[in-house]
């Protein structure tokens, strides 16, 4: 008596849509490129640290902005304890704006848009200015003078523009939730996806020079937007 | 990922999109990301150790009647007759005509409506003192003399009144001013100072119909009408020619990152310009848009390569590809023996 044995399935080639993205995002972004432990030998300047410090301080005002939410709005106003961790909140959002002004002013400098990376260049321009609508969202969230004040100066320029309708800057529950929810969500998501185009396309490569390539190898390059020079 | 094999200079000399096929170094991401979170965390607790977050407590109406009455006396009198910042705004608060910033032609602050309907003096002056007025005859009947008048004589009442603020005394909690026909304006005025300086406006201009309530656009506009909000923030640095909310309370750094968008308000044409909001928003777009679509424009894209920075940023690179170009690559072997892994 013989068996029949069923043809061998490759579950790869199955069609499902849950396959072809599986499939796509394992083509895109491969385990040693999501997380590589190496690095093209160019990588090698304090500038490149500006990103991952940018990063950490983004965890850093999540976690106080966590411990805040979770006793409420005033707490930090009668409490020391609270205090010190609106302090921290606060002084993470300074390091946050910091590094990334560093770590934007030296990809501008880097033309680190070359090499069909200008996604992630938008990614992170698009990044910085919602990270200042939640900084500011926060600033009228505070419940103190500073908030009365910023409130009453920015409706005028938001009602300019017809924003104000729809964004009423001295609506503390509206600006609540904005800071709290809707914003960090968004800047969670923009920077999730700038650092996933970042492993994807890798880090951009130095700018060609005359100087330093041998002319046989091509040393005018492609220019900082990814063309040829003339 | 293949592993490398070009020279430095076979793979410097690739296109930009292509992956990198010359020598690499070791790089520990998550060790790095784990450092940097260290850093960052102990100099934001030194941040709040050192230098705390500053809490000036806010204004309220109460604190403002007692502290300058007659200021609050005169900002409420111009919410009666209509003259207030906030009567004369238009959208999203009222449909006040003639109001409203433009960008050349356009006047987007009128496309959208009222949103947030604020009538300055039925809210602020008029439905605060009806309350009162349910156990108060006098103040009643003053009401009923207000609302039964024509607008002209409402309008001699509040200009007469306005007037007779330039020579205000107090005496007490009561109002003193030279004698006028001020009609039923003056008891209207006094009560509303009486309910201020108890604490009684804060919280009718706090009510609302839901019990809860966190919309505090009413009061923090009534405020704003006044002088001395203004006042508080002129003594902190605050005002829009201080570089205004960029600045925070105390010695702060407050948004510092605002220091563009601030910094049109302290040059011409936005310092004098009545559209200056509306404009500097424009602009503020129009760069903003310019910088996530820097890759895109001619010349702007270009300026890297002539601010040789990248220079000072791959020195190494550089130096070692002139290394190699100079020595040449040692045949035969690898790449990864001619850039050790570090």
């Amino acid at each position: 008596m013989t068996t029949q044995v069923p043809p061998a399935v490759d579950p790869v080639e199955t069609p499902s849509w849950t396959g072809g993205l599986r499939r796509a995002a394992v083509r895109a972004l491969p385990p040693e490129k999501l997380l590589p432990d190496k690095q093209p030998s160019y990588v090698a300047s304090w500038v490149y640290v500006f990103g991952v410090l940018t990063l950490a301080a983004f965890v850093v005002i999540l976690v106080s902005g966590v411990v805040l939410v979770w006793r409420g709005p005033s707490w930090w106003h009668v409490s020391k304890v609270g205090l010190f961790f609106n302090s921290i909140h606060l002084w993470s959002v300074e390091l946050f704006f910091f590094f990334m002004v560093i770590h934007l002013w030296g990809k501008f400098f880097m033309a680190a848009w070359r090499g069909r990376r200008r996604a992630t260049w938008i990614t992170g321009v698009v990044s910085f200015v919602v990270s200042i609508g939640t900084a500011f969202t926060g600033y009228l969230s505070q419940q103190n003078f500073d908030s009365q004040w910023i409130s009453t100066q920015a409706k005028d320029g938001l009602n300019s523009v017809g924003v104000g309708a729809l964004f009423n800057v001295m609506n503390f529950g509206q600006m609540l939730l904005w800071h709290v929810l809707l914003l960090p969500v968004c800047v969670a998501v923009l920077v999730g996806l700038h650092l996933l185009l970042v492993r994807h396309r890798g880090v951009v490569r130095p700018i060609k020079v005359r100087s330093a390539v041998p002319a046989r190898l091509g040393a005018d390059g492609p220019g900082p937007d990814g063309s040829k020079e003339a | 990922m293949a592993e490398e094999t070009q020279s430095l200079a076979e793979a410097s000399a690739e296109p930009d999109d292509a992956d990198w096929q010359g020598p690499k170094i070791h790089y520990d991401l998550a060790k790095e990301f784990v450092i940097a979170l260290v850093v960052v965390a102990v100099l934001a607790v030194i941040g709040a150790v050192v230098f705390s977050s500053p809490d000036d407590r806010p204004v309220t109406i109460r604190q403002w009647s007692q502290a300058t009455p007659g200021d609050f006396l005169a900002t409420a009198v111009s919410e009666l007759d209509g003259s207030s910042p906030t009567a004369g705004y238009g959208p999203p608060y009222n449909t006040a005509t003639g109001s409203g910033q433009k960008i050349f032609f356009l006047n987007p602050q009128q496309w959208i409506g009222v949103h947030t309907p604020v009538d300055a003096a039925q809210d602020f002056v008029l439905s605060p003192l009806a309350l009162s007025a349910q156990t108060d005859p006098t103040l009643r009947a003053a009401l009923a003399r207000y609302d039964a008048a024509s607008a002209s004589d409402q309008q001699a009442w509040t200009t007469a009144y306005t007037k007779g603020l330039d020579k205000v005394q107090f005496s007490g909690t009561d109002v003193v001013l030279p004698a006028r026909d001020y009609g039923p304006v003056a008891p209207m005025m006094q009560s509303l100072l009486s309910m201020a300086r108890t604490g009684s406006l804060d919280a009718d201009l706090l009510a609302s119909p839901q019990f809860y309530g966190t919309d505090y656009t009413k009061p923090l506009l009534f405020i704003a009408d006044g002088s001395y909000l203004a006042d508080k923030a002129q003594a902190q640095h605050l005002s829009g020619d201080q570089w205004g909310m960029m600045n925070e309370t105390g010695n702060f750094p407050g948004q510092a990152w605002l220091w563009l968008y601030t910094m049109w308000y302290q040059i011409a044409p936005f310092n004098s310009s009545a559209n200056a909001d509306a404009l500097v928003w424009a602009l503020m777009m129009l760069l903003t848009l310019g910088l996530a679509l820097l890759p895109f424009i001619p010349g702007l894209r270009d300026i890297p390569r002539a601010v040789p920075l990248y220079r000072l940023i791959w020195r190494d690179h550089y130096r070692r590809l002139a290394e190699e170009a100079a020595s040449g690559p040692q045949a035969g072997q690898p790449p990864a023996a001619r850039m050790p892994l570090r």
